[in-house]
């Protein structure tokens, strides 16, 4: 293996650490964005910090079984993209905004 | 040079800091347009992260699913809602500490939590493990039931997008043809 390559000279600590700024990050942005679109594209970035924590188990551990989740997961990030910018698209024809704030009509 | 006293990869800080800087933009801009933008770099900069990972096969399946497909449809809906800066709904600034404090305290507990134990981690890459060849024999020998019912989820996941986003006249149809015909 070559040694330059990242297993040599990183130790899989600083993945978690970045990986846990980004969902911090992706948490963040999910506390204080009142659009709706962008909430969902901040979860987006919440699932790729899960999924580059995941690959760099894997690749450290030489087991494959990480990235098959990955795989698993992109496919459940593009099935909940497609239906909740649906129905987002739907709320909008309804109330002409994307301010979760007035989706409050299910409060008792 | 900062780079050479962390004593870390130069590719490694470079990628992480991108990345980080435009997870920031993401959050904080009030232009969804831009977010986008910034999310799709963020993307990038993941899918080379993968690649230092030798996680060839994901890299480029990120770079397709993600900054391909997703973030298109993500721009796609802004622009058709013509969403901009002006329709952006204001926060109170008291929103902004409280996630702030929220998500930092997250991070030091994930941080205290896991600063010992990453040294128990076995260490044993296999250069070959990211390849197509590799996954894909792993996929459909170990993995072929999840593989088969995440084809039904995405045809139940077309449906149901495609029976949301339709317009609703059908609706009205069927009450004016059950108002008619209880008269």
């Amino acid at each position: 293996m070559n040694p330059d390559s990242v297993f040599n000279t990183l130790d899989i600590s600083h993945y978690i650490y970045l990986s846990s700024v980004l969902f911090c990050i992706g948490l963040f942005g999910v506390l204080t964005r009142r659009n709706a679109i962008v909430l969902l594209m901040c979860i987006e970035l919440m699932l790729n910090a899960v999924n580059l924590l995941f690959v760099a188990f894997s690749s450290y551990m030489g087991d494959s079984a990480g990235q098959l989740f990955v795989f698993f997961i992109m496919v459940v990030a593009a099935a909940e993209a497609a239906v909740g910018l649906a129905i987002i698209v739907m709320i909008y024809r309804n109330t002409r905004s994307t301010d979760v704030g007035l989706f409050d009509k299910l409060k008792g | 040079m900062l780079l050479t006293i962390l004593g870390l990869p130069p590719a490694f800080l470079l990628l992480s800091f991108i990345t980080i800087l435009c997870a920031l933009y993401v959050v904080t801009n009030t232009n969804p347009v831009y977010s986008v933008l910034a999310l799709i770099l963020a993307f990038f900069s993941i899918s080379a992260h993968y690649v230092l990972l030798n996680a060839q096969f994901l890299a480029v399946v990120n770079l397709i699913v993600y900054a391909g497909a997703i973030m298109v449809l993500f721009l796609f809906v802004l622009m058709l809602l013509n969403l901009n800066k002006e329709s952006e709904p204001i926060v109170k600034m008291g929103w902004h500490i409280g996630a702030a404090v929220t998500a930092g305290l997250l991070l030091v507990t994930l941080a205290a939590a896991l600063h010992k134990s990453s040294e128990q981690i076995m260490r044993n890459p296999a250069e070959d493990i990211g390849l197509v060849k590799n996954l894909g024999k792993v996929l459909f020998t170990d993995y072929l039931v999840p593989f088969e019912l995440s084809g039904i989820l995405f045809l139940a996941a077309m449906v149901g997008a495609v029976l949301l986003g339709k317009k609703q006249t059908n609706s009205k149809e069927n009450n004016n043809y059950s108002e008619t015909s209880s008269q």
